[in-house]
């Protein structure tokens, strides 16, 4: 969690945007910077709050993780699930060449 | 030439001394279910192009994700039968990378909460020895989909069937000081899904693969800087891709260097790991927890259920073969290894010498299915049958050197060994009056070698023996013609 010294710089924000495979132009770091460095810096006021004793909350319902049975009951729609691929042949998507 | 054969196994002679390998490894392993871990498509082998994808392995906007409840309980029993902590409560968290075979930019793995903790497995080497590996722990995670390179020279082919397939995944800690320790290690975790019936463990298909975590230290060192190699789909190339990557940073140590900590992969041509020239962000995956699910929650009591129903494990079987057939620790661990080889044992031996069945299953059936390409459920000889020749041979009714002519019949025609027997008339003899008639007219067809027998010459006494039984093709009893030889030869 970041508190209020966290500083984004624009070597971070690169990084960021290299991970997020983002293209940000160079014009725009700078103010990007400054706007990630404002909602941090809001966001670390939570760091006023004690909260070493109480556990992390991870739903206000209170509900369960819901469980379904292990049924075949989907599938079969490659067609729809080819619809918006740019190319596709055969049955596959069709990407640019990906490979270590 | 340094002299190599005194090194212990995962020892590394090198110029400055002996360096010792430190291994982890990362198990992969797809659950043996019907659907996926969070969809309701197929997760079969094999099917037509993207057929078995639906809208939410896809990752089209306003999925959601709903997780497989057989899939859960594979995963708490799986952790049950590696003596491994229970955790009742556990969190999804989302491992973000771009590749095309994952639509959604990230896969759904478990991070700081994983479903099972800490525990530990016995592992059986080779030698008959045994040594206990760590389990660090075991969470749920998806598949990712498959990509084709070879379909066209400038695009990849992407197929998502196996895109949210569930796989656990079981860490070791680095307790491993051998390649050949780490081959023991995932035959035992292979095994140990077989029985419960988790995952089918085939490694040809890719139900089972494995990472596996490298450094060398000198004894008694801090551990060095590890390096990855990824995804090996036979126990085989894991003891070969250790090796060669052990040996690998010997060189550079040696030669003053330092380990980079990367990504490797094996080269099953060259037998030699190569760098995965990875992007240097490859491993920031900022995990986060799945908005999209709530913690995975469960009683202890739906956990004590399922540990009644789990099924008998290999070390407690052995234990009992042990001590039921009087059997060797390493034979007993042979027979383990699969379910199917303890159940046609059991059958085999039982009333029976459970030493012999042992042999005769391991160096022989084992040895015959090898030799004919036959998978261990394709053998022509059933547990009956090979039960009934083992009697045949105990009783007396055939040697042990008809029995292999017999089993070789077994083999080919499927029939029951008595009926070979009958057959081809390959009842031994054990009669004293016949053996006797055999043993006279090898006294008067070789009366010169008689002589230097009774002038001293004693060597000359296994020709006698061999005379007799060749004259009986092999059917006299081996005994008896020994004895009665001795008597006749005074």
């Amino acid at each position: 969690m970041p508190n209020k010294d966290t500083i984004v710089d624009v070597p971070t924000v690169n990084k960021i945007a290299r991970l997020s495979r983002l293209d940000i132009p160079e014009v725009n770091k700078e103010s990007l910077t400054n706007d990630l460095n404002n909602i941090l810096g809001f966001v670390a006021q939570l760091d006023e709050v004690d909260t070493s004793n109480v556990e992390p909350l991870a739903s206000v319902t209170g509900h369960k993780l819901p469980l379904r049975s292990d049924d075949v009951n989907d599938g079969n729609i490659e067609d729809l699930v080819l619809k918006n691929a740019p190319e596709s042949s055969s049955g596959f998507f069709v990407v640019p060449k990906v490979i270590e | 030439m340094n002299d190599t054969s005194t090194l212990k196994l995962g020892h590394i002679q090198g110029e400055t001394g002996i360096w010792e390998m430190v291994i982890g490894l990362e198990i992969h392993a797809q659950i043996s279910s019907k659907s996926k871990l969070f969809s309701g498509a197929s997760a079969s082998f094999g099917s037509e192009a993207n057929r078995n994808v639906s809208l939410v392995d896809a990752a089209m906007p306003g999925m959601l994700p709903v997780i497989n409840e057989f899939c859960v309980e594979q995963a708490v029993k799986t952790g049950l039968a590696l003596n491994a902590k229970i955790n009742n409560v556990s969190v999804f968290d989302r491992k973000n990378y771009f590749y095309a075979d994952l639509p959604q930019g990230y896969q759904i793995s478990q991070f700081t909460k994983p479903i099972v903790g800490e525990g530990e497995i016995i592992v059986d080497l080779d030698d008959g020895e045994q040594t206990t590996i760590g389990i660090e722990r075991l969470h749920l995670e998806q598949d990712a989909g498959k990509s084709l390179h070879d379909q066209h020279p400038t695009k990849s082919y992407i197929d998502l069937n196996r895109t949210g397939v569930a796989l656990m995944e079981i860490v070791s800690k680095p307790d491993i000081r051998s390649p050949q320790e780490a081959g023991a290690y995932v035959k035992k975790i292979r095994s140990i899904l077989r029985y419960i019936g988790a995952c089918d463990g085939n490694m040809e298909e890719g139900s089972l693969r494995a990472d596996c975590n490298v450094s060398v230290r000198k004894s008694g060192e801090e551990f060095g800087t590890r390096c990855e190699i990824k995804n090996l789909n036979s126990i085989r190339f894991i003891i070969q891709a250790i090796q060669s990557e052990a040996e690998r940073q010997v060189d550079i140590l040696e030669e003053g260097g330092t380990i980079d900590q990367e990504t490797r992969l094996f080269d099953t041509s060259t037998g030699e790991t190569r760098s995965m020239r990875s992007k240097e962000d490859a491993h920031d995956y900022r995990y986060f927890p799945d908005p999209d699910l709530l913690p995975l929650e469960f009683s202890e009591s739906w956990v004590q259920d399922i540990k009644e129903k789990l099924p008998e494990l290999p070390d407690s079987l052995k234990k009992r073969l042990i001590k039921d057939f009087g059997i060797t620790s390493y034979d007993a661990s042979i027979l383990v290894e699969e379910k199917d080889y303890v159940d046609f044992y059991q059958q085999a031996a039982n009333g029976r010498d459970g030493k012999l069945t042992a042999n005769w299953m391991i160096t022989e059936l084992f040895g015959a299915l090898k030799k004919d390409n036959l998978s261990f459920l394709e053998s022509p000889i059933t547990s009956e049958n090979l039960g009934e020749l083992i009697s045949l041979i105990s009783n007396g009714t055939i040697s042990g050197k008809i029995a292999k002519e017999v089993f070789s019949e077994m083999m080919k025609s499927k029939k029951s060994p008595s009926e070979i027997v009958k057959e081809k008339g390959l009842e031994q003899v054990s009669d004293d009056s016949e053996i006797l008639k055999l043993i006279d007219q090898v006294i008067s067809d070789n009366q010169d070698k008689v002589n230097e027998y009774l002038s001293g010459k004693d060597k000359l006494f296994g020709f006698f023996v061999g005379q007799v039984m060749k004259l009986s093709q092999g059917k006299a009893n081996p005994g008896v013609v020994n004895k009665l030889l001795k008597e006749k030869l005074k």
